[in-house]
């Protein structure tokens, strides 16, 4: 076993972990936070997508101890049922989704292009910079418009 | 995946002596490909080694007319560094076309190189800019380092610290992906310095990243996309899969190298 400590969401938590634990496992299974999806467990869908250190990350693809000292955001930890975050509000707005599974991803990784690109984004470069995100049901279109509503609505947040 | 023991050493002295305590221990750098490896079984390690918070690893800087890039640094603050961008921007390019975002913010450059992946982009700028790789151990010149697919001049319980390329005057790298994976079916870095011209191709060789003796033959008396015009090269040796032939490789090496010289004409 060993010990892990790590601000989620903005609460610090520390656990003895088996080190293989997965931090998509830690957090679905320790911590109960289970708005992480996973989808492939083989690096492909993006559906595990959280912030580390305010960078995304596919937490099936990294270790819980890796994360010893670094503060995780998770799609529960951006907005409330009552106060949703502007990107998750565009999602809806947009019918950015259809089965959900894919969405707590696409929206970690959509704040995560806005963090880095800025608010006015092109049709291009969404598509380009969701890459590592694949949606089963919506054929991609609504969710690209979300993307660029909810980058615009970020900005007067 | 396997049970293994996990080790967090804060400097490049300690991970090597716990390398060298556990015989089957592997260094842990991004685990983009380590982990995917480990939990389909085909690799178990005893103990991990993480470099993640090891001193001194990643960083970029400038030393003489050299770009010297620590292992640890991840492929998205090599896209976006500004010195990299000024020095070498088509290695800028090539890391920020790695994978995608979410890799980019974990994979690092040394286990790029130190895996040796027959398709990964890294190796052919190594190779194309006749870089140095720099361990705890020793100086390792790009042209003696790589050693056939997933097979590097590494020994045992050796870790590359740092990556040292020579500032280019001309350099592109360009890449066919495969519509699928996005791993490069044929990737070919062209780099000039001085009057030396080197092309190095991934993602073809069946021994991984080599040198195209034929392009950098036509390439040499004028460094100009129609210097590879008529150039043919031989299919032995490629790989030959599900997504292409050998043949259909061999024929897109000329067309991508002159694609690449194009664009480092361009800049
Ligand atoms: C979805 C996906 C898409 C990808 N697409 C691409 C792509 O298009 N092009 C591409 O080139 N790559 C691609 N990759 C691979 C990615 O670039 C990896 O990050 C990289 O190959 C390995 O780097 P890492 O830091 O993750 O290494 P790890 O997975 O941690 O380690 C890989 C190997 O290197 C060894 N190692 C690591 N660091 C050192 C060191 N400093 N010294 C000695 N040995 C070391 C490890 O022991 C291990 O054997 C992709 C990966 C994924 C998951
Ligand atoms: S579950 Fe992590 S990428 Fe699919
Ligand atoms: S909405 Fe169903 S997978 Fe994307």
């Amino acid at each position: 076993m060993a010990s892990v400590t790590m601000i989620v969401n903005g609460k610090e938590v520390t656990a003895n972990v088996d080190p293989r634990t997965l931090l998509a496992q830690f957090l679905r299974e320790h911590l109960h936070l289970t708005g992480t999806h996973v989808g492939c467990d083989t690096s492909q869908c993006g559906a595990c997508v959280v912030h580390v250190d305010g960078r995304s990350i596919k937490s099936c693809t990294t270790l819980a101890v890796a994360c010893d000292g670094a503060s995780v955001t998770t799609i529960e930890g951006i907005g409330t049922p009552d106060h949703l975050h502007p990107m998750q509000a565009a999602f809806r707005e947009n019918h950015g989704l259809q089965c959900g599974f894919c969405t707590p991803g696409m929206i970690m990784s959509a704040i995560d292009i806005v963090n880095r690109k800025g608010h006015q984004l092109d049709e291009h470069t969404i598509r380009e910079e969701l890459e590592g995100n694949i949606c089963r049901c919506t054929g991609y279109h609504n969710i690209v418009k979300a993307v660029a509503a909810g980058a615009q609505a970020m900005a007067g947040k | 995946m396997y049970a293994f023991s996990y080790h967090s050493p804060k400097t490049v002295r300690q991970a090597a002596t716990l390398l060298g305590k556990n015989p089957d221990a592997k260094v842990l750098a991004g685990g983009q490909t380590l982990l995917p490896t480990m939990k389909q079984r085909l690799a178990s390690p005893s103990a991990l080694v993480d470099l993640g918070k090891a001193e001194g690893m990643s960083g970029i800087e400038v030393k003489g007319r050299n770009v010297v890039i620590g292992a640890m640094t991840r492929h998205a603050d090599v896209a976006t560094s500004a010195i990299v961008g000024e020095a070498i921007p088509a290695l800028a390019a090539l890391a920020g076309g790695i994978g995608d975002p979410a890799v980019r913010n974990r994979g690092t450059i040394g286990g790029s190189i130190a895996n040796n992946d027959p398709a990964a982009d890294y190796p052919s700028a190594v190779l194309a800019l006749g870089a140095t790789i720099i361990t705890n151990k020793r100086k390792i010149p790009a042209d003696q380092f790589f050693q056939g697919m997933f097979s590097t001049a590494l020994e045992e319980g050796e870790v590359i610290v740092k990556v040292s390329f020579p500032i280019p005057s001309k350099a592109a790298y360009e890449k066919f992906p495969n519509p699928a994976s996005r791993y490069a079916m044929v990737g070919v870095f062209v780099a000039k310095k001085g009057s030396e011209t080197r092309v190095a191709v991934t993602g073809a060789g069946s021994d991984g990243v080599f040198r195209s003796a034929e392009c950098e033959a036509a390439l040499k008396a004028r460094f100009n996309p129609k210097s590879l015009d008529g150039v043919k090269v031989k299919a032995s040796g490629l790989n030959s899969d599900i997504h292409a032939s050998s043949e259909y490789r061999a024929h897109l090496i000329p067309v991508i190298a002159k694609r690449a010289v194009a664009k480092a004409m361009a800049k």
